[in-house]
């Protein structure tokens, strides 16, 4: 976009009769602008949106229906005929039953925890030295970190499955843990160095002078500078964990013992005549979680997406 | 475990992974108090020996296998490979890994990018981005779930006149006007655009995100140009929109296109990647848990790393020359 545009000479078939000067301008942006923001955008807008929306309205409806209702009528027989019930709700958040999912929630939840603030953690640490720390192939190691992006973790499933196995820690929380500390380690590094470097280098050189030690500079004056990052890394490897199938179906097994939500979700998926009145609750349940965080820190997310996209 | 074992756990992990750092903290800061200036390794160690533990060093071992048999005893040198590449099975692997990588990207940006438009600047446009870009934070299992729901199918007769209802959002549109319904996730090889459809609904809401981010970059002077010359919404779009986020566009698609390489919750929740659907990322995971050729397995992951890395290179570089503007 180096190009200057042409000075307007028509001014459009608005501005053509008796008015003169800004108001041609004035009337002619008005014109414009309503053109632009035509109503035929707005329908279009509209009906994408409701074709977007109307997938998981309906699943969300038949969540709230009888289990039988589920089977017998579909879940727009509820405009004519409405009949809601909180049961299904009830059977999977339920403490003790065989149908209850709630022992898979736990497993989410303490999954993901350990999950998000260990890499958060040792890639500030590493992001830190990189960016603000001199030692002997300290480019080189950077570039290497980053180009790890591209492993696809399927590559990496068999051999840490077996390495698990060895020191006795397959099939436990540690397996999951670890394994997504290490595949979110080059992203975070990344991230959070490219942000570390927009910091002032005075900052830090004044803080040096000052006799503050790496230590010291780190927790008083990196951290809290880099809140935003933090939060765009943090949701993002919240997501991707609390979201994940493949790493959990690899190292955590199917039983409840460690296994998360998605992982229950896809054996009840796979199960003869679908339980729709589990999964339909199920999948709400496990969906409202990332959904609230999406909804309350969208702008730190969306900053986070974009570097993120390769990941995986 | 009950409940309270595992928050135990939990806790008890990060007391422990924060005693380590903790350590390794106090140690650099003594170090320094004696003057010691070398203490980056102590920052940067832990990172470097879990990517080496946790990815150098299995993507080396995945390649070496990817050269073994089934069994992984005696070496078979690049059979693997040409298996992937000439048994049918696998070519219907790679013809629908093609579809994917081909069809979702294209049809989401179109997608995100008429949303973005129509709405940019609209009353509540926030509220309407907002319900696009959800699927986004709904798991890939969630959203399979969700559409596995309208593509249900309940045994039709066509020559009875009282079949059970359908249940299915899907079908019940087909039954209403008048045509018979369709077991979608089994009729080939329709069934794999019914899965790309999955995939569309959700990386629509982040090319929209990202394209309207673009949208709203490009300099106010040069839309009020255009506008000044009296360009139709269809000229500005084509001649003034397109151009200034073109480096956005690419990078949306290629980021799209390497999703869509390594899908695999999607295929592997709605049809197990039965019925002629599978994908690479999930013929990988099948052959390597449940059909037992770890062999072939690890050939298919590598595969997906050889075809991954040109898109990320091509999109990083994308991706700087889209920042640079």
């Amino acid at each position: 976009m180096t190009t200057t545009p042409p000075p307007p000479q028509v001014v459009g078939p608005a501005g053509a009769g008796a008015r003169t000067g800004s108001g041609d301008v004035a009337a002619t942006l008005r014109a414009t602008k309503k053109r632009l923001t035509s109503p035929w955008a707005t329908f279009a807008a509209v009906v994408l949106a409701v074709l977007w929306t109307i997938p998981t309205f309906g699943l969300l409806v038949t969540s709230f229906r009888p289990a039988a209702d589920i089977n017998a009528t579909g879940w727009w027989t509820v405009l004519t005929s409405p009949n809601f019930t909180l049961e299904n709700y009830q059977t999977v958040m339920a403490v003790d039953s065989s149908q209850s999912l709630l022992p898979f929630i736990i497993n989410s939840v303490v999954i993901t925890i350990p999950s998000v603030v260990l890499p958060i953690f040792l890639a500030t640490l590493a992001a830190y030295s990189f960016a603000w720390m001199q030692f002997r192939g300290r480019d080189a190691l950077f570039v290497a970190v980053f180009a790890l992006q591209v492993v696809p973790i399927q590559v990496t499933l068999i051999p840490l499955l077996s390495l698990y196995a060895d020191i006795g820690v397959a099939g436990t929380f540690w397996a999951v843990w670890i394994s997504h500390t290490m595949f979110g380690l080059p992203l975070a590094v990344f991230l959070l160095h490219n942000f570390m470097r927009e910091i002032p280098g005075e900052l830090i050189e004044a803080a040096r002078v000052d006799g503050a030690g790496h230590v010291t500079v780190f927790f008083r004056l990196m951290l809290p500078l880099l809140k935003p990052a933090l939060a765009a890394f943090g949701i993002y490897q919240f997501l991707w964990v609390w979201n994940d199938l493949l790493v959990a179906l690899t190292f955590a097994g199917s039983s409840n013992q460690v296994a998360p939500m998605t992982v229950a979700l896809f054996n009840l998926t796979g199960t003869r005549g679908s339980q729709w009145f589990l999964l339909s609750a199920g999948a709400f349940v496990s969906i409202i979680v990332p959904a609230l965080v999406f909804l309350s820190l969208q702008r730190y997310f969306v900053r986070g997406l974009l570097a993120g996209s390769v990941k995986g | 475990m009950n409940v309270a074992d595992k928050l135990v756990a939990m806790v008890l992990a990060l007391v422990a992974f924060a005693a380590v750092i903790g350590l390794v903290l106090l140690v650099v800061s003594l170090l320094e108090r004696r003057g010691v200036r070398r203490v980056a390794w102590f920052f940067v160690g832990p990172t470097v020996v879990l990517l080496l533990i946790g990815l150098v060093y299995p993507a080396g071992r995945t390649v070496v296998r990817s050269l073994y048999d089934a069994a992984g005893t005696s070496f078979i040198g690049l059979s693997n490979y040409t298996a992937v590449f000439s048994s049918p099975d696998q070519l219907v692997v790679l013809r629908n890994t093609v579809l994917w990588v081909l069809v979702t990207p294209v049809v989401a940006t179109v997608v995100g990018l008429l949303y973005a438009i129509w709405v940019n600047g609209a009353r509540g446009e926030a509220a309407a981005k907002a319900l696009i870009f959800l699927p986004m934070a709904i798991s890939f299992v969630g959203a399979s779930i969700i559409w596995k729901f309208v593509y249900e199918y309940r045994f039709y007769d066509p020559t009875v006149a009282n079949n059970p209802a359908q249940i299915g959002l899907l079908n019940q549109l087909l039954v209403w006007v008048g045509l018979p319904p369709q077991q979608f996730l089994l009729n080939q090889p329709w069934n794999n655009l019914f899965l790309i459809v999955v995939m569309i609904w959700i990386q629509a809401g982040f090319a929209m995100t990202i394209l309207s981010a673009a949208i709203k970059a490009i300099p106010g002077e040069i839309v009020e140009a255009a506008r000044l010359d009296g360009v139709t919404a269809s000229e500005m779009f084509r001649f003034v929109t397109v151009p200034a986020i073109r480096p956005t566009l690419v990078v949306v698609l290629t980021t799209i296109a390497i999703g869509c390489l390594k899908v695999f919750d999607i295929v592997r929740t709605m049809t197990g990647g039965l019925y002629g659907t599978s994908v690479v990322a999930n013929e990988f995971y099948t052959q390597s848990f449940t059909a037992g050729n770890q062999g072939l397995g690890a050939a298919l992951a590598v595969l997906l790393f050889i075809l991954v890395i040109p898109i990320i290179v091509y999109n990083v570089r994308q991706l700087r020359r889209a920042e640079a503007r």
